[in-house]
């Protein structure tokens, strides 16, 4: 973990609800895909954990959902603005258990660190699959950003306006995959824990105190003890969660 | 040269900088950013006799001037406390710490606080009888001053290191409280605990957090808990250790001018891990520009005569 000042070079609508605000400054502190940055708001006590989405030597991408008055102020933020963050806090996601062809599966504002992920895979030369879910056609983002990878991605709407009807999950039976990662809402995990075939790594979201392991305030019990979402997650095993 | 000693019933802490049980762990997390020897000490999590999970989550919620938690006391009881924590702790911490207890029972707090009280790396007991998020126990012991004594007297009699009781401010008079627990033998007082409050979700039109309530933190409640010290510190006799809310050097001064021996410094470490280091750096600079020589000397140094 390091306190960075990133300065904002991009802060823009992707859908009506959703932002991507690409940040310039020292990322040596995030070292995996599915990591986190804890940003510090003016007016707002509590930091705010937003997922990486991308990262490189200096830059760093985030996307996030505008649904409560900080993530709104976080939407007024102009380049040039800075933003005082703990970065690279998390344990993200291990890709050495990914087998060659693992099967990546995002809901809506979940998606966001499963593009960082599939970019390492590419580069360790595995061949995942994409699948994307959406409430309607609206909603959509990354769908283009995905393809450029040259992956293959299959997007569900719920509403059916676009792709197949119905839940991401529906659309697991039939795909071969060696592992899975998934990111999203709760009901779209348990619906994946339903069919899902092989082991695979959730990433989960809660409300944080420090994110960073002191202040227990986003506990969760697991099969094998309690375990903070911060410091021990946000990415747990299949094998370790209690439904 | 400006001394920034204090001390704590015959424990000499080199400055009053405390960070405050729940907000720095067993301080692990901590010392892994900065060396945490430059602390006066630190309150460790909050320790019960039996391993507790704590509430369901969302344990945390915005709100203004501060955040509320609703944690539960989640920590691994005592036993593991003693085989593990302790051990590890002293391996990155060379100074004494304060041992936070908690209970359900007088019998409880009586075996836990006897069993810590054991321990040589702890300087003095804190008995929280405050903890806004647990039934049946906890705050039930710090509203009423019959209880209160009661508890302090119980742990007096299985220990003989220093016993600091920890206060509600969620009573009608905090004054009494402590002067109670004084009256049944406490070496001092820590106060205070965090304010009971909660906050709405508009859109789902429930409680943000799970256990609907919390324990309201951070700057909001600093004159309160200034306040509260104040009229502590008229009261009694024995030392005090002020908190709520503080999170400058100013603000350290304000509470040992009210009336605090050491300062405790808790929400703020949540947002800014590194602010207790900070704080103790500046200290001098502050106490120079208010032409302190000596912190001890300011304690209570705002009540007339």
């Amino acid at each position: 973990m390091k306190q960075v000042i990133y300065t904002v070079l991009v802060n823009e609508h992707l859908t009506p609800d959703v932002c991507r605000m690409e940040l310039s400054g020292d990322t040596s502190a995030i070292t995996k895909p599915g990591q986190f940055l804890n940003l510090k708001l003016d007016g707002f006590t509590l930091r705010r954990p937003i997922s990486v989405c991308d990262f490189d030597e200096g830059r760093v991408t985030i996307l996030y959902k505008i649904v409560g008055s900080g993530t709104a102020a976080m939407e007024k933020l102009a380049p040039g603005s800075t933003i005082d963050a703990l970065s690279g806090l998390g344990n993200g996601f291990d890709i050495s258990k990914s087998g060659s062809a693992p099967l990546l599966i995002g809901g809506g504002v979940g998606i966001p660190p499963l593009y960082k992920l599939c970019k390492e895979l590419l580069a360790h030369e595995r061949k995942p699959t994409v699948l994307l879910g959406f409430n309607s056609k609206n909603e959509i983002f990354f769908e283009h950003e995905f393809a450029e990878l040259g992956v293959s991605t299959l997007i569900a709407t719920i509403d059916g306006s676009y792709g197949t009807r119905g839940f991401v999950s529906d659309l697991m039976p039939g795909i071969d995959y060696s592992y899975f990662y998934t990111c999203g809402p709760m009901p779209m995990f348990k619906a994946i824990e339903q069919v899902a075939e092989t082991s695979g790594q959730f990433s989960f979201e809660e409300r944080m105190g420090c994110g960073f392991g002191a202040c227990m305030g986003c506990s969760c019990q697991t099969r094998f003890g309690n375990k903070r979402i911060c410091v021990d997650g946000p990415v747990f095993e299949r094998e370790e969660i209690i439904w | 040269m400006v001394d920034t000693k204090v001390n704590l019933s015959g424990w000499e802490l080199d400055n009053p900088i405390i960070p405050s049980s729940g907000t720095f762990g067993f301080g692990k997390e901590f010392a892994e950013l900065y060396d945490i020897n430059c602390l006066g000490s630190f309150s460790f999590k909050g320790t019960t006799r039996d391993p507790r999970f704590g509430n369901p989550t969302p344990r945390i919620a915005e709100c203004h001037a501060g955040l509320i938690n609703s944690v539960g006391l989640q920590n691994p009881g005592v036993e593991h406390v003693i085989a593990h924590e302790l051990p590890e702790l002293g391996t990155y911490f060379k100074k004494k710490v304060i041992a936070n207890v908690s209970g359900f029972s007088i019998d409880e707090y009586a075996y836990t606080c006897e069993q810590l009280g054991k321990q040589d790396c702890v300087g003095l007991l804190e008995v929280n009888i405050s903890c806004p998020n647990v039934r049946h126990g906890g705050m039930s012991f710090g509203t009423n001053p019959e209880a209160a004594a009661e508890v302090t007297s119980a742990v007096k009699q299985v220990t003989d290191k220093p016993v600091y009781i920890k206060l509600s401010p969620n009573v009608t008079d905090i004054v009494e409280i402590a002067k109670a627990c004084e009256q049944a033998g406490a070496d001092g007082i820590s106060l205070i605990n965090t304010m009971l409050g909660m906050r709405i979700d508009i859109k789902r039109r429930k409680p943000v957090i799970a256990n609907r309530m919390g324990g309201y933190s951070g700057r909001g409640i600093f004159p309160i808990a200034l306040r509260m010290v104040y009229q502590v510190y008229e009261a009694v006799s024995i030392p005090i250790i002020g908190m709520g809310g503080v999170s400058t050097t100013e603000d350290v001064i304000e509470m040992m001018l009210a009336g605090a021996s050491a300062v405790q410094i808790g929400a703020a470490n949540l947002i800014d891990p590194w602010i207790c280091k900070k704080i103790i750096e500046k200290l001098p600079e502050t106490m120079q520009k208010y032409g302190i020589n000596s912190l001890k000397e300011i304690i209570g140094g705002a009540h007339n005569g």
